[in-house]
């Protein structure tokens, strides 16, 4: 019997290895095989420079602008409403039957297919209330997806703030809304910024809510009413429409490289910030 | 001498179950009084229903009243965030927020309206000296609070109290989560407070309620069984209650 357990330990070890292995492997793989077709082609000209030709030649510029300001703005939409909304679900409601809707609702939007809000976005935002292609046409329809997981985050990290926290504020004569704004969100502040995370990677990572409602020119946006094209959008239709596959390529180790970036540096801020409050 | 705080037929229920029995009690300024009692007896109940944190909860109903300098506390014109400035409380954990040292003392005055630096460097000064904690923490104010130790982040919290100015302060057994070093600190730092402040300590500890109060009050299952100078209730209690607990027949 003695002989089974230890085996099946060893065995159960092994295994478990072997699936993390395969995950860190398979990323590994993408990001590498991208990277190797990719990088070549990569070269400050084609960073700074406007695609010619539509985009058989030149560089990605606006793209990166394009991809960039949508993010930031969708960001900034979802962000406060995501927050308000999990500290109303959470400060100031018991569980109930309104909670329970509000929380299936959140589920259910978070499973929705993308190119459903694409679709939304376009028969609502663009055609509807004539927002027409544009930034912020694409930046609703991505705040509405990005809202579920910013909802969700923030809400867990509110929650895992201890109560002590709260008596200890109250009893030192504030209010309410002043504990939350002053002790709670700022102790529940890594567990926000990890959804807003997420909430960044998907973003910026989006094809299809973006392609129905940004329009896809290849300008440089300026005004949020302007319509433009993501590298996403970029890299997809360089790629189906056989103008440059090289170029798809490197379109595709940049926005990798962007989304490297832009976790590390928001890593390396939390931990900081964690550093400076906590033991 | 005027009552600080008397409580009148006071009671108090969570939901069905009646945690505070006709509760009548008449606390002297500048006085340390200690409820003692076995667990679940209603002292901590009494000790939060002082500065209405019991309002936190929504099943909780009361009757009677708690006077406070001539007011009822439980008056629907009170004020309760101001209420809470003037009768601050101390848990038995210590709550330090996830804050530098400065920012938690200053954290109170900050919220009741004082900006200007200085007087908010002068009254967190003031503070961590009227907490016994100014010498061991006035090179690092702007280091995590949570790096403290037990005995200095309870230390802490009751700066953070003083930094509001109340009058009234509430301890709910404050050392018991401390080291016996620690908490001969706290007792003696009561002794020092008592000269300006009127508190009121809940205790499972009869030797430091011996050691630190004036008057002691006996809890047993909601009511209040005997109340009375520390000296005369510990040596020569009236009720047989008392006596039992006292003398450890049950606790």
């Amino acid at each position: 019997m003695r002989r089974i357990t230890k085996y099946t330990q060893g065995l159960a070890f092994v295994l478990l290895w072997v699936t993390a292995l395969i995950t860190i492997g398979f990323l590994l793989l993408i990001v590498f095989f991208i990277l190797k077709e990719g990088l070549p082609s990569v070269n400050w000209e084609f960073l700074t420079a406007y695609p010619r030709r539509m985009g058989r030649e030149g560089g990605i510029f606006p793209t990166i602008i394009a991809s960039l300001y949508l993010t930031l703005a969708s960001l900034v939409i979802a962000t406060p409403i995501g927050i308000g909304a999990a500290i109303y679900l959470t400060e100031y409601t018991r569980e109930g039957a309104g909670t329970k809707i509000i929380r299936f609702a959140t589920e259910i939007l978070a499973g929705v297919p993308s190119i459903i809000f694409g679709l939304f976005g376009f028969a609502f935002l663009v055609t509807f209330l004539k927002l027409g292609f544009s930034i912020l046409s694409g930046a609703i329809t991505l705040a509405l997806m990005l809202l579920p997981t910013i909802i969700r985050t923030a809400e867990e990290a509110i929650k895992s703030v201890p109560n002590s926290y709260r008596e200890g504020s109250l009893a030192l004569g504030a209010t309410k809304w002043v504990t939350i704004a002053k002790v709670v969100i700022p102790a529940a502040l890594p567990g926000i910024v990890t959804g807003i995370i997420l909430g960044v990677g998907r973003a910026i990572g989006e094809t299809a809510a973006v392609w129905l409602t940004v329009g896809g020119a290849l300008r440089l946006p300026i005004s949020i009413m302007d319509s433009a094209r993501p590298m996403t959008l970029h890299l997809y239709t360089l790629a189906a429409e056989g103008l440059s596959l090289p170029r798809a390529y490197a379109t595709a180790s940049i926005l990798i490289i962007c989304i490297w970036i832009i976790n590390t540096v928001a890593n390396l801020l939390m931990a900081r910030f964690s550093l400076k409050l906590r033991a | 001498m005027d009552l600080k705080v008397k409580a009148q037929q006071f009671n108090l229920y969570y939901g069905n179950f009646q945690a505070l029995k006709e509760i009548n009690m008449e606390i002297f300024p500048k006085t340390v009084t200690a409820l003692i009692g076995p667990s679940g007896c209603g002292k901590s109940t009494f000790l939060r229903s002082l500065n209405r944190m019991n309002d936190l909860i929504d099943t909780v109903r009361i009757e009677g009243r708690i006077i406070l300098d001539g007011n009822n506390v439980y008056d629907p014109k009170t004020d309760v965030v101001a209420l809470r400035k003037k009768v601050g409380m101390v848990f038995q954990k210590p709550n330090p927020f996830p804050m530098s040292i400065y920012d938690n003392i200053a954290y109170g005055p900050r919220v009741h309206g004082i900006k200007d630096k200085l007087r908010l460097n002068e009254l967190v000064e003031r503070s961590l000296i009227g907490a016994a904690l100014w010498d061991e923490v006035k090179d690092r104010l702007q280091s995590p609070a949570l790096r403290l130790s037990g005995g200095q982040q309870q230390r802490l919290c009751i700066a953070r109290l003083l930094a509001v100015e109340p009058e009234v302060l509430l301890m709910d057994e404050p050392a018991s989560a401390l080291d016996p070093i620690s908490t001969g600190k706290i007792e003696d730092l009561i002794g020092e407070l008592k000269k300006n402040y009127t508190i009121i300590i809940v205790t499972h500890n009869m030797q430091q309620a011996a050691r630190i109060s004036d008057h002691l009050g006996f809890f047993l299952l909601g009511s209040l069984v005997e109340y009375g100078l520390t000296e005369k209730v510990m040596t020569n209690p009236e009720r047989k209650e008392t006596e039992d607990y006292l003398t450890g027949r049950f606790g």
